[in-house]
């Protein structure tokens, strides 16, 4: 018995050595990938200001996250302003406090949810669709043919989906909030049936539009999180097209990871800045 | 060496991994000017590799590669952007922008590097180098993904020679077509180095049979090294028994 508890107890030790290996693996290979995509970055925003100048990439591209991305943001907006409205309408129904309702959903909306599942949708949708663009262009050597022919691949292909995603985001932001906010309006005001007046008097007293401005800078800032990564994963894919479908997968997964990190830090900073500019 | 360089490597290696394996192992090449030089080996023996350097994109782990007389390690990547403009190459698999159609594909270098051009002079030239490789006008519309492998091959072609280059590169241009397709496009090689006047050729090959038909000059490789370089008639006399294998086992399929 207790030389089959020996043995269970090292294949035991065993497993757990592997996990905490493998988990360290992962932890370090995200933190390098996040450094090179850093680098890659900083060399694709500065072919952003060498000629010639890709503005007709850039709204081709624009047209792909945005245009492309309206639908599903709407509906994920809508729905999302009515779940939040229905929580905070039974948390403060016990208090007494429905009146701040309104201003409670808005600045949710504003500041975090409208931002975060913007840059989350849109990394997935159009992250990993830039990853396998990009990804199969380099496998099939569509990226060669490109350099042999002296374009500069970077310039053409990265650096207008960084500029597109980066005009993007806030806009697609702004229409989460707004549909968002309708969503709330139309479940607190006909089903709750909240007061409408209040509803909004309490939203123009509470909300100052930095809270609006807050949320969309992180959109941009999101949305050149995710166009970064995901570029980046289909440039350096190897490997056919396993290397396309793996490269896809981690762009979209390292771009949703980095932006549920990013959203806590620009959070404190935003707050800091704000706090110290405001005195 | 009796002739005049277009492409030269001296001593190039290139490992990737560090040293331990070498791919290319101490290269010493000459591709002579105007020449259709033909470059074979069996399959792994660091032929689309050393094609890849002489593109300048892979750099040599040592060694120098000089292409047109400019030393490719000592271009800043702009210059290499505007010296690559003189370069012309068919990739394996045509490597066609499969959003663009085909006459799009063709302009598309143009529209890059001739911004001076109207879109109907830059429209113009793109027609007249794919009527140069042979394709029907009716394709012209045609995405790639519409098109045959023979036929993806011309327009692969015809974008290659859009710039009028004065070096034009083919990498196994004949890989996974059937010995009819294979023949015209070995044509097409050969059609295409008569025209451009001056042009230097250097194409990649496993086939001895297109090898024999194509060139003025051939060069073998194996185990990342030249094994023989020179005319049709050297690697006929060569007494090196890996050639002869070669030879043999080429005309014997």
């Amino acid at each position: 018995m207790l030389a089959f508890w020996m043995q269970y107890r090292v294949k035991l030790n065993q497993a757990i050595d592997d996990m905490a290996w493998a988990l360290f693996q992962r932890i370090y290979q995200f933190f390098f990938d996040s450094g090179r995509s850093l680098i890659f970055f900083i060399e694709s925003t500065k072919l952003i200001f060498t000629k010639p100048y890709r503005v007709e990439e850039i709204i081709k591209h624009m047209e792909f996250i945005g245009n492309k991305s309206i639908l599903i943001i709407s509906l994920t907006g809508a729905f999302t302003g009515m779940a939040l409205s229905f929580q905070i309408y039974l948390g403060f129904n016990l208090v007494n406090a429905t009146n701040l309702v309104g201003p409670t959903v808005a600045l949710g909306i504003s500041r975090e949810l409208g931002p975060v599942l913007t840059g989350l949708i849109v990394a997935a949708r159009a992250g990993g669709a830039m990853a396998a663009r990009i990804g199969t262009m380099r496998v099939t050597e569509q990226i060669d043919a490109l350099q042999v022919m002296g374009i500069n691949a970077k310039q053409f292909l990265v650096s207008p989906r960084i500029v597109a995603a980066f005009i993007t985001m806030p806009l697609l932001c702004g229409v989460f909030d707004f549909v968002a906010m309708l969503g709330a309006h139309v479940l607190g005001i006909y089903v709750l049936g909240l007061d409408e007046a209040i509803f909004w008097d309490k939203i123009l007293l509470w909300i100052k539009p930095s809270d609006v401005f807050e949320g969309l800078i992180k959109a941009a800032v999101f949305g050149v999180t995710f166009a970064t990564i995901c570029t980046f994963k289909g440039y350096t894919t190897s490997g056919g097209a396993k290397g396309v479908g793996e490269a896809t997968n981690q762009g979209v997964v390292h771009s949703m990871v980095m932006i549920i990190i990013l959203n806590f830090f620009m959070t404190n900073f935003i707050r800091f800045y704000l706090a110290v500019i405001n005195g | 060496m009796g002739f005049k360089s277009a492409i030269s490597m001296q001593q190039v290696t290139k490992s990737f991994d560090g040293g331990k394996e070498f791919v290319l192992n101490g290269i010493d090449l000459d591709i002579p000017k105007g020449q259709l030089t033909v470059i074979i080996g069996y399959s792994g023996t660091g032929k689309s590799v050393l094609l890849k350097h002489m593109l300048g994109l892979l750099q040599p782990t040592s060694g120098k590669v000089e292409v047109l007389g400019r030393d490719l390690a000592s271009m800043s990547p702009d210059e290499m952007g505007r010296f690559r403009r003189r370069l012309g190459v068919l990739f394996q698999h045509a490597a066609l922008f499969d959003d663009m159609t085909v006459l799009e594909n063709v302009c598309f270098p143009l529209r890059e590097h001739r911004r001076y051009w109207t879109a109907q002079q830059i429209v113009e030239v793109a027609e007249t180098k794919l009527a140069a490789s042979g394709l029907d006008p009716k394709h012209y519309g045609k995405l790639p993904g519409e098109l045959s492998g023979g036929m993806r091959k011309r327009v692969g072609l015809a974008r290659a020679i859009a710039l009028d280059p004065e070096v034009i590169l083919y990498d196994e241009p004949t890989t996974g077509l059937d010995p009819i397709l294979s023949e015209m496009v070995d044509d097409l090689i050969l059609e295409t180095h008569q025209r451009v006047e001056g042009a230097t050729s250097v194409v990649v090959s496993h086939d001895l049979f297109a090898a024999f038909r194509l060139a003025d000059h051939m060069v073998m490789l194996d185990k990342g090294k030249v094994l023989l370089a020179g005319t049709q008639e050297d690697f006929h006399n060569s007494q090196v028994e890996l050639i002869q294998r070669f030879l043999a086992k080429g005309f014997k399929k």
